[in-house]
């Protein structure tokens, strides 16, 4: 079989699940799970050093980012000076430059503000930084996006941590079929079986956070995100049988006795 | 008697000597300077001159890092 790879702005990855590292129980638990994963990249969060309580423990020496590639995020920025300033800053501990841009339009819903989300992706790739960008699942933002100078265009499922899968196939499959960077399914899945089927859509990957950390077991979850994203994409690249109204026997009709 | 100044560090207000350089703030923090990056008064700071800048009365300090997330 062909050596089938995700290409991020140039950058080889086998593994096509990309997982957050945010809402586990503790440091410990969530490195284990991204180890069970499989995941190469990981989300990660850009907050204020807590001053007061230095036995914290950090991030880093968990997850080794020389071994995982770390993607900082914006999530929790509502328009584009804060998204911009926190990916500046993420660029600054140690050069950074491919990144998730998150810009949030609502509270409740937590759906993204495209119009500050378009400017900011235009910002920061004219500062040379590589965007991948979280967006809602309209073709037509998409496609300004990916003229903006996106680096991989990643349409929500559902609502961020509704775990509701995939709402419009539709639109992902429209999505899937303009653009050639790679398609990202990033937040709503719920369970294993959406990655599955986000992958036989033809996505490039998926991204899951809420859906391993709280499950009831996580790392049987992000095991089973880690099987159902290759199951996924092995069947979208096996081509699947048409769909028929009737039946067709599976064994000879001839010879029957 | 020193003079001292009041700054701001992650919201937190300090009051610190006169003239204190940023390099004495992350020191005095035990902040793992290679996992961080630093804010003064919304402008990064290259973490090769934090030994340079003195700091004055009502600075504003951001230090970040990575943490989890989604």
């Amino acid at each position: 079989m062909k050596r089938d790879r995700l290409i991020i702005s140039k950058k080889n990855f086998i593994s096509r699940l990309i997982v957050g590292t945010g809402k586990y129980k503790s440091m410990k638990e969530c490195a284990q799970a991204i180890k069970l994963s499989g995941a190469e990249i990981v989300t990660v969060a850009v907050r204020r050093v807590n001053i007061t309580n230095k036995k914290k423990p950090l991030l880093m020496d968990y997850i080794d980012p020389k071994k995982i590639t770390y993607l900082p995020n914006t999530a929790g920025c509502f328009n584009s000076k804060e998204a911009l300033r926190t990916l500046r800053l993420a660029r600054e501990i140690g050069g950074w430059k491919l990144v998730k841009l998150e810009v949030l339009g609502d509270k409740k819903n937590l759906f993204p503000e495209m119009i500050e989300t378009l400017k900011s992706t235009e910002i920061l790739t004219k500062e040379g930084f590589k965007v991948m960008v979280y967006c809602n699942d309209d073709p037509l933002m998409a496609k300004r996006l990916e003229n903006s100078g996106a680096c991989a265009i990643m349409p929500l499922a559902a609502p961020i941590g509704s775990g509701l899968g995939i709402i419009n196939e539709i639109n992902i499959k429209i999505i899937r079929k303009q653009t050639k960077l790679p398609l990202i399914i990033d937040a709503g899945l719920g369970q294993a079986s959406d990655a599955a089927i986000a992958m036989e859509l033809g996505c490039d990957g998926v991204l899951v956070n809420t859906a391993i950390a709280k499950a009831k077991k996580p790392f049987q979850m992000a095991l089973a995100f880690k099987n159902a994203v290759i199951a996924g994409r092995q069947s979208y690249l096996s081509g699947r049988i048409k769909k028929t109204l009737y039946g067709n026997p599976s064994s000879p009709k001839t010879g029957i006795i | 008697m020193k003079k001292k100044i009041k700054i701001k560090l992650n919201g937190k207000l300090k009051t610190i000597n006169d003239n204190s350089t940023l390099f004495y703030i992350i020191q005095k923090n035990k902040i793992p300077l290679a996992k961080v990056a630093i804010e003064l008064n919304q402008e990064i700071v290259d973490k090769k001159k934090i030994k340079n800048i003195n700091l004055n009365n009502n600075d504003k300090i951001e230090i970040v890092h990575f943490i989890g997330g989604g």
